[in-house]
């Protein structure tokens, strides 16, 4: 029988070696064509009295992704449609969709014959629930071997016997950490953890998977045979006791109860220990029924998945523009971002120049690097030839003379207008007349800055984040010349760095920046109120904010923001900057001369390690407080969200960022944007915008004009509107289409 | 409605609830009868004529399983007509028992109810019958459940009890009880437990530490730091009551209640009964309630169940002469004091579940006896009984002397 996305060979011992290796695809996953071959070899496999048992691999290099998370999406699609017209055929029909897999999982569990799963590469989800739905999982010994159950982090949870099968091979608190953080195991790990049986040189992967059937591997599992015991022992027992509770408590603590997936695992979990597996199978898809029709989880999939891997790919790429080979970069300025920035560069494996104003500082910039490396080498993530490869890959400079043959230059020196003048023609006068220059600047406009340039078009922003090595988005910025070259090579660059990249227009602020003020501002309003401190930081983080937004202030610096307010008003005027607040940033910084964390006196108080950080009581005596009983703290996570979302629609209003999917993994990944929303603008379409403007105009009503409605917003509210439906990214692919 | 009378009240001395505390040889339901063997030969009880005996049980399972009370009537010898049922109101279960049988012979159903409760905490241990209330994610999530003992760290921290506070709070607690014992306070109603020999096994509450000060208190280390921090319920706390930065954990072994072995019967009747009994009776149950509470704070019932009850028995808190409100933390009777601005020496003022221990399902029943003893002794009238109650609850009771 011939197979598209498989091949079966048996060879002479009646073993059969199903290799999975799907046509046209990089990696193999999920799909319903998978899912129904699978079931036909199984099929196949029991009917054929030649097979004593199966070994399942891959063909390609990892194993497999696991499900295709678009089959999942379009799987919805057709829900919402049928539900439309028969809300119970609905129901049952995605009921039936969600175990489709478990069930075949159990299938070939039950086959009557053995299965092994040689996991000769990165094995996740789906897959891994495939694996542990065999009677024996070998995996090959190497670091690309990864394999685990990702899936709370796109909002869903492994629903094909995952939450059923890891607690009944290893112990609870493992297997509910495993399974609510979706961490991915090492072969040793998972080896560790009885996941798997054993670890084989890559080489002999298959053979020691064959050896497992040859020597008489049973085709029942654990939990199918008579007097099966669970690992961690019964759920109410004195261990059950130790666990379960406190499970719930961390479950709280790490997810503030924002996602829902994560807290159907641990129902799946614990209701499907008291009964028999295939009774916990059926709990699973029913809670997996649930879930797959969350906001949380559509939203997440879409953001987190699908619109992350087309911002990485380069989907706002301009076509026609070669791709560029990069075989030097040039970064001026060796300070924390320009080392940063080096640092991500050599990573990559691209040779970078890192130039100062003297040979001292630009080297002190290349010790930055070692200084990370020698953290990756101390947990075990690195190793000392790596380190040695990549300093070699970074030259210390002070001679402009150094960027000829550059493709790309980027500046991360002092944010003055008039020494960036002097860098970009310098720099000019070294470079092809073909090389990108790139401008690292958060506060200045490309545009004015562009004017400094002879190649205006080749004139780019190319904004990091801080620390540059862990955030994981950059801001492209277009200047009002900036030419589709200019765009193509950030693009490449910063996809060759593996950073997430979103293109924004020129304005103040850029995108990132102006809702991070909002959030801030929100905070400082709070304050003026008399709601205390606490308050806000725990309603903050409640809504899904990584850092408190007094916090996030203390590391960014209060005298920073005090800048920032007095350089808004010489520009904007008054008008432009609540005088509360500023009153507020003043105390701060004159009278109480507390700068943040820098001088260890910010919002909160920094006392010598191991005392952890704490807020400064003097905050009490600032305005009179209001009490705790007398605010709504669902309210203040509103507020938090709502000003940000709103900042957002603006800049999308405003045309600055003109791709919702930029906005929204931009959002996340930036300043960590409660990702169960799907990112600031999926956070308005969640809700449904003629529900968010009412809301907005509630909080306007009570709390001030940072939450009015922008035009566009109001506009889309009467439309009934979403962002994906007003600025759709795909329309473009639509067209074609038609 | 018949009013509901109290004709007698007995306990057992409370025995360390560890396996070298004295009652730890006798089982739980030996406990329970001995309170019913007193019941009957104090008073010449007819137990033929006992319509119910209801006795609270906060973990009923193991020994103490199988309606406690009935298998206690056997071993007490009692008439087989004296049916038995057991309840769990978690730590309120000895007052519910009480209420419960006022209930019934308020309504006329019965005539005569022997109410209390029993607990063997050292043999069956505490949280034996497990619940999904922590156990299972679909309650403990919504319910932000935390340990008793964070949730009363929870209300120092949120209504600004120091470590200091508490602990003069239970250096309070074991002085009083040492000085209610010397005085002879306890002697009518607690019962010497003897062996079938009529050896003495216990005749005191051996929980009790006298000498405590404030600086013994102050070496030990507090209990719930651990479970907060790696248990996660810290941030349970902060993520329900959001105005707190943090968890200040002030509660230890020597300011919480005692674990500890005990049981405790009271006799109730109609005014019909007594006459029949040819009995006395010492008190009137004049009002009772239950409530629920906030439930991740979980111990501050008492003050909303004692708000509800002054309304609907239409009273007023200068009306209650004496306050016995269980010193399951010391922080919950600190909140209580301060809610209702009740001065030190009306409430507990012959110590409590700090010095003399929390036999869970028996405590209500115990400190219901108390309270009455002092009021004769001090001849006030009025007493209210309240316990913090397990996942956020109150119970309450207003007797008066008659």
């Amino acid at each position: 029988m011939a197979y598209t996305n498989f091949t079966v060979e048996t060879d002479s011992d009646g073993i059969a070696l199903v290799t999975w290796d799907m046509p046209d695809r990089s990696m193999n996953v999920f799909t319903e064509e998978v899912m129904d071959e699978l079931d036909r070899i199984t099929d196949q496999i029991v009917a054929d009295e030649a097979v004593k048992g199966v070994v399942i691999t891959s063909g390609k290099e990892a194993f497999s992704g696991g499900a295709d998370l678009t089959m999942l999406q379009k799987m919805l699609k057709v829900f919402q449609q049928e539900e439309a017209r028969d809300h119970e055929a609905a129901i049952k029909m995605l009921f039936e969709g969600a175990g489709r897999m478990s069930w075949l999982f159990r299938k070939i569990e039950t086959c009557g014959k053995p299965w092994v799963s040689a996991i000769n590469g990165t094995c996740m989800g789906g897959a891994f629930e495939l694996s542990l739905a065999c009677h024996g999982r070998v995996a090959a010994d190497g670091d690309k071997v990864k394999m685990g159950l990702p899936e709370v982090k796109v909002g869903l949870f492994p629903g094909a016997g995952g939450t059923q099968r890891v607690p009944r091979l290893t112990d609870g608190q493992q297997a509910l950490q495993m399974l609510t953080t979706g961490a991915a195991l090492s072969p040793k790990k998972a080896k560790g953890m009885n996941l798997i049986h054993e670890i084989a040189e890559p080489a002999k992967l298959v053979d020691a998977a064959k050896a497992m059937i040859r020597n008489g591997l049973k085709p029942v599992q654990p939990w199918d045979e008579k007097g099966f015991k669970l690992p961690g022992g019964p759920v109410y027992s004195a261990a059950g006791a130790n666990l379960w509770p406190p499970a719930i408590a961390i479950l709280r603590r790490e997810t503030y109860n924002n996602y829902p997936a994560a807290a159907a695992v641990l129902k799946c979990v614990y209701e499907g220990l008291l009964v028999p597996f295939e009774t916990g199978l059926t709990i699973e898809q029913r809670y997996f029924t649930e879930i797959l029709q969350t906001t949380e989880a559509a939203m997440m999939i879409r953001s987190l998945f699908v619109s992350l891997q087309e911002l990485n790919k380069g989907a706002r790429r301009p076509e026609g523009v070669a791709p560029t080979k990069f075989t030097k970069i040039g970064v001026i300025g060796a300070g924390f971002m320009g080392a940063g920035i080096a640092y991500v560069t050599a990573k990559a494996g691209i040779p970078v120049v890192l130039l100062d104003r003297d040979m001292p500082s630009a080297e002190k910039g290349r010790d930055h690097s070692a200084g990370l490396m020698d953290g990756l080498i101390k947990k075990g993530r690195a190793t000392a030839e790596d380190k040695e490869k990549l300093l070699s890959l970074i030259t210390p400079s002070d001679d402009y003379g150094q960027l000829d043959g550059c493709e790309l230059v980027i500046e991360a020196v002092f944010e003055d207008s008039d020494i960036k003048k002097g860098v970009t023609e310098k720099s000019e006068a070294v470079l092809a007349a073909s090389a990108t220059f790139a401008s690292n600047t958060s506060t200045i406009p490309i545009t004015g800055l562009a004017k400094n340039s002879k190649r205006p078009k080749n004139f780019i922003g190319i904004h990091f984040f801080s620390p540059v090595d862990r955030m994981m988005l950059v801001e492209i910025i277009l200047g009002k010349k900036t030419g589709d070259e200019a765009l193509a090579v950030a693009i490449d660059y910063v996809r060759a760095i593996r950073k997430t990249p979103i293109v924004v227009n020129d304005t103040r602020g850029f995108y990132v920046n102006r809702c991070v003020l909002r959030y801030m501002s929100e905070a400082y309003q709070m304050l003026i109120e008399g709601v205390p401190a606490p308050m806000i930081e725990n309603a903050a983080k409640m809504a899904g904010m990584p850092v408190g937004p007094l916090a996030l202030t203390d590391e960014t610096a209060i005298d920073l923001a005090q800048k920032i307010m007095k350089q808004t008003i010489r520009d904007l005027g008054e008008k432009a900057v609540d005088q509360e607040q500023f009153a507020l940033i003043n105390t701060m910084v004159d009278t109480h001369g507390r700068h943040g964390r820098k001088n260890g006196k910010g919002f909160y108080d920094y006392p010598a390690k191991p005392a952890k950080k704490h807020l400064w009581p003097g905050l009490k005596d600032l305005y009179p407080q209001k009490a705790p009983e007398e605010i709504d703290v669902e309210v203040l996570k509103k507020r938090f969200l709502v000003t940000i979302a709103l900042e957002a629609a603006r800049v999308m209003g405003e045309g600055i960022v003109t791709d919702p999917r930029e906005a929204d993994v931009g959002s996340i990944l930036a300043f960590g944007f409660a990702p169960y929303t799907g990112g600031a603008l999926s956070y308005i379409d969640g809700m449904g915008s003629a529900a968010f403007v009412k809301l907005a105009k509630q909080l306007q009503k009570k709390y001030g004009p940072q939450f009015k409605a922008p035009k566009v917003l109001v506009d889309m509210a009467a439309k009934d509107e979403s962002f994906y439906q007003r600025f759709d990214p795909y329309a473009d692919r639509r067209q074609k289409a038609a | 409605m018949a009013d509901a009378y109290v004709y007698d009240a007995v306990r057992t001395p409370r025995g360390r609830g560890k396996k070298d505390g004295s009652l730890h040889e006798v089982p739980a339901v030996r406990l329970a009868a001995r309170t019913l063997e007193a019941v009957r030969d104090r008073n010449g009880l007819d137990t033929s004529k006992v319509d119910d005996i209801i006795f609270g049980c906060v973990d009923p399972v193991g020994e103490a399983g199988s309606v406690i009370p009935r298998a206690a009537a056997f071993e007490a010898g009692y008439a087989t007509e004296a049916p038995g049922m057991q309840i769990s109101r978690f730590c309120a279960s000895g007052l519910d028992a009480i209420n419960f049988g006022a209930a019934k012979i308020a309504g006329g159903s019965d005539e005569i109810v022997i109410a209390g409760g029993v607990e063997s905490m050292s043999r069956v241990g505490m949280g034996m019958s497990g619940g999904a209330w922590f156990m299972d994610p679909s309650v403990g999530l919504p319910s932000y459940f935390m340990p008793q003992g964070v949730s009363a760290d929870l209300i120092a921290t949120k209504y600004g009890f120091s470590r200091d506070d508490v602990d003069a709070y239970a250096v309070e607690s074991q002085k009083r009880a040492d000085a209610a014992w010397k005085d002879g306070r306890f002697k009518d109603s607690v019962i010497v437990i003897k062996d079938q020999n009529g050896l003495t096994i216990l005749d005191h509450d051996e929980h009790m530490r006298p000498g405590t000060d404030m600086q013994s208190l102050a070496s030990l280390n507090p209990s719930f730091v651990m479970p907060g921090e790696m248990g996660g319920f810290d941030a349970v706390a902060v993520q329900r009551y959001p105005e707190i930065e943090g968890v200040n954990h002030v509660h230890h072994a020597g300011n919480s209640s005692g674990i500890v072995d005990g049981s405790a019967a009271v006799l109730l009747g109609s005014k019909k009964a007594g006459k029949t009994m040819g009995l006395t009776p010492r008190a009137r149950i004049r009002a009772f309630t239950n409530i629920g509470s906030e439930p991740a704070i979980m111990l501050t019932g008492p003050v909303d169940v004692t708000e509800k009850l002054l309304k609907k028995a239409k009273m007023t808190i200068d009306d209650i002469d004496l306050f016995e409100l269980n010193e399951a933390f010391a922080s919950v009777v600190l909140r209580y004091m301060q809610a209702f601005d009740i001065p030190h020496d009306k409430i507990n003022v012959n110590g409590g579940a700090i010095a003399m221990g929390h036999p869970l399902g028996a405590t209500g029943a115990m400190i219901f006896g108390t309270v009455l003893d002092e009021l004769e002794r001090r001849d006030l009238n009025t007493a209210l009984v309240t316990l913090c109650i397990g996942a956020g609850m109150g119970t309450a009771t207003i007797i008066e002397r008659v």
